[in-house]
């Protein structure tokens, strides 16, 4: 009887739990798009971000709700991007791919180091003890932060400890620029290909001390790119919004990087080689100096 | 005397580091010459930089307005010799940065005598116009932050002072300038604390001193003024004591909430020698010129403290105390929770309480980091009751949002005891700095 008395019990007590969970279910239903979940299958997956949405279900939203184009994948491939575009019966939204640029060419075997850094084997950790021991405050600590974080291997580090970005993988998803305890690495469309590889603020030949492929701020390519290079801060800096950039830069591939006495301002092509000026001293080896501390 | 006791008040947790102070405790401070060029940092403080007042060229006083302060939150520089403002420009910085300063070249017939300012008077100043006056004395946290002293003794809206705490813990391995201070400037000590009980209101104030100083504790218990609500409190010698958090622990029985201030229980916490330099300087209007500093380790032949002029270059500090050639590492504020320099060429500044400097044969050779094994030295050591290991096991994935959220990394405060007793060498605080780095970075965006 008492078997019989806790069967019933929890049985009904089942029974009026389901219909209330099944009058919650028809009553409280939202109807989401099915687009939705089609077009995120569409989308590569990776959540990286750099569609500028928090992920691809958000993008996938923003897809179909109109406030996006399928071009702002960058991680997609053409053919992906244009199915999407299909199925959705939108315009693909031609952007521009943007791809991470360094701003440093100071790899071991040009750049000084002032003392010799045995700590975590991290950037992030390297520059809060001194900065981590390279000469050049601002440049590269080479310690491959930026590898690690990037989620396409688009970064690998060279033989010479510095990162080179292929710009085939590369989706400019922001992750490098991010870690980057130096703020090396920026976005730019692949068209820039006019580049300054240096953020040393120092002026004169004394930096050279330190790295000899810096900005010694002698301002020749501004003088030779007049209105698309001004010199600031001891660096240049290169107008891309200026009107004839394009023209301008595809015309003078070698003018404003041509003088350039150390090739701290380089060309880059589409191929990934790096063009420097003809001007650029060949680069030597020093014997590495350390001296000091750590 | 002193009462005798056993047991001193502490905190629970934390390290017994080898002291070390054995060198230098007994040497008293001497005056340091003035190097060629002195190089002055516009931001030896936290805080926005000062902003220079002179021009390049422009002949300068000892004690001048180098620099004026930019806000609240930010200290006047004055000019630490009489002579010439070289360059204004990029100079190397702590922090492995370059920073704005000012190249000053001292005049070697100059007579160096201090520039008198407003005099600050006792008797008559207002605590408004007190606090004012240590902001334009330029003074900060001497012990090593360099926080701008007078921004301390504004509590904020709805909270009130009534224990001013003194902090004469020394508890960093190696230092002995606060020893030195309390010995040797008992008198400065007090006025400055006299000027620090009337602009913070605090009904009395409490002196803390490690056991291992009791000669400096006995100077300043007999040498307390009769009018004066101050007492002198020896605590037991642990790392880290000096901690500010610690000893509000030790003395007063209180913890201070997570994230809060000393305020938050009616507390602020002075370091002993920015006292002594408060009273020092206020009364005769004048700023921080120079300051006193440990410069020791087995590397340097002539140990000492010395009264340094800001701004001397670190080089020429470690040629005039004799450092061995073979030098390998030099830390800067102590082996704990100073840091290691990757360049001689920064200048001292107000905030440096001390060089120890190493040769090859001590620092060895690098140490393998092995896996951790969940010994929980760490959480055993850790003065705040943090959970290093768990917290270096995510550090180890880049799960900086975890370790915020969830396990309090905002908390620590990076003494380091947690690497100190970590067997298995894991730079557990240096990992914790630079995940705490990465979590400000990204929650200010």
């Amino acid at each position: 009887m008492l078997v019989l008395t806790a069967v019933a019990a929890l049985g009904g007590l089942t029974l009026l739990l389901a219909t209330g969970l099944i009058v919650a279910n028809r009553r409280l239903h939202v109807d989401e798009d099915p687009r939705i979940d089609e077009v995120e299958d569409m989308l590569p997956h990776s959540n990286c971000g750099a569609c500028g949405y928090p992920g691809c279900r958000s993008f996938a939203e923003a897809l179909v709700s109109g406030d996006a184009l399928p071009g702002k994948c960058t991680v997609s491939n053409d053919d992906e991007r244009a199915a999407i575009a299909a199925y959705l019966g939108v315009d693909i939204g031609a952007e521009e791919p943007r791809v991470a640029r360094l701003a440093c060419a100071g790899g071991q075997n040009v750049a000084r180091n002032r003392a010799r850094y045995t700590g975590d084997r991290s950037c992030r950790s390297a520059a809060l003890v001194a900065g981590g021991g390279k000469g050049c405050f601002w440049g590269c600590l080479g310690l491959g932060d930026c590898e690690r974080v990037c989620d396409f291997d688009a970064i690998s580090m060279n033989e010479h400890a510095l990162p080179v970005v292929d710009e085939a993988l590369c989706t400019a998803c922001n992750d490098c620029v991010e870690v980057c305890p130096k703020d090396l690495f920026s976005l730019h469309p692949q068209s820039h290909r006019l580049w300054v590889a240096c953020k040393n603020l120092e002026a004169g030949d004394d930096v050279l001390d330190d790295c000899e492929v810096a900005c010694t701020a002698c301002g020749k390519c501004a003088m030779d790119g007049p209105g698309l290079i001004e010199m600031k801060n001891n660096l240049p800096v290169i107008d891309y919004r200026a009107k004839d950039y394009r023209a301008r830069a595809k015309h003078a591939t070698k003018t404003p990087i041509e003088r350039c006495p150390t090739g701290a301002i380089v060309w880059i092509e589409a191929d990934g080689r790096v063009i420097k000026g003809d001007e650029a001293r060949p680069v030597l080896r020093h014997a590495t100096r350390l001296e000091g501390p750590t | 005397m002193l009462p005798l006791r056993q047991r001193y008040p502490t905190f629970t947790h934390g390290v017994h580091p080898p002291e070390s102070k054995d060198d230098t405790r007994a040497l008293g401070i001497r005056q340091f010459p003035f190097a060629p060029v002195l190089v002055i940092p516009l931001s030896q403080h936290i805080g926005k930089p000062a902003v220079p007042v002179v021009r390049e060229g422009e002949e300068v006083v000892r004690g001048q307005v180098l620099a004026r302060a930019d806000g609240f939150v930010s200290v006047p520089q004055h000019s630490p010799a009489s002579g010439v403002v070289r360059r204004i420009g990029l100079v190397p910085g702590i922090a492995g940065k370059m920073v704005t300063g000012i190249y000053l070249e001292p005049y070697p017939g100059s007579s160096q005598e201090v520039a008198e300012g407003e005099p600050c008077d006792l008797a008559t100043a207002s605590p408004g116009e007190i606090v004012a006056a240590i902001q334009a004395a330029g003074i900060v946290g001497l012990g090593g932050a360099a926080f701008p002293t007078h921004v301390k003794l504004v509590p904020p809206e709805g909270k009130s002072i009534d224990t001013l705490i003194l902090n004469g813990v020394e508890c960093e391995p190696y230092l002995t300038t606060d020893h030195r201070v309390m010995l040797e400037q008992p008198a400065d000590v007090y006025t400055g604390l006299r000027y620090l009980l009337k602009a913070t209101g605090a009904a009395r104030a409490l002196i803390g001193i490690e056991a291992n100083k009791l000669d400096a504790a006995e100077t300043l218990q007999r040498t307390v003024p009769q009018d004066l609500p101050v007492a002198v409190r020896v605590v037991q010698v642990k790392y880290p004591q000096g901690a500010e958090k610690m000893l509000i622990t030790a003395l007063l029985g209180k913890e201070v909430p997570s994230r809060g201030l000393p305020a938050d229980v009616g507390a602020v916490v002075v370091n002993v020698a920015t006292a002594a330099e408060i009273g020092r300087l206020l009364p005769h209007g004048r700023g921080i010129q120079e300051r006193v500093v440990t410069l020791t380790g087995p590397a340097v032949r002539r140990k000492g403290n010395y009264r340094i002029p800001v701004g001397t270059p670190l080089r020429f500090a470690l040629e005039q105390v004799e450092v061995s050639d073979d030098v390998s590492r030099v830390f800067l504020g102590g082996p704990m929770m100073g840091q290691a320099l990757s360049s001689l060429d920064i200048p001292i500044t107000k905030g440096t309480s001390g060089f120890v400097a190493f040769t090859q044969a001590e620092t060895g050779a690098q140490r393998k980091e092995y896996a951790c094994i969940h010994c929980a030295y760490c959480v055993d050591a850790c003065p705040i009751h943090l959970n290093p290991s768990q917290l270096g096991l995510l550090a180890k994935i880049a799960d900086y949002e975890r370790m915020a959220d969830e396990f309090h990394l905002l908390d620590c405060f990076e003494c380091g005891a947690c690497s100190y007793v970590c067997p298995s060498h894991i730079p557990l605080v240096q990992r914790f700095r630079s995940a705490k780095a990465l979590v400000r970075e990204q929650r200010s965006r």
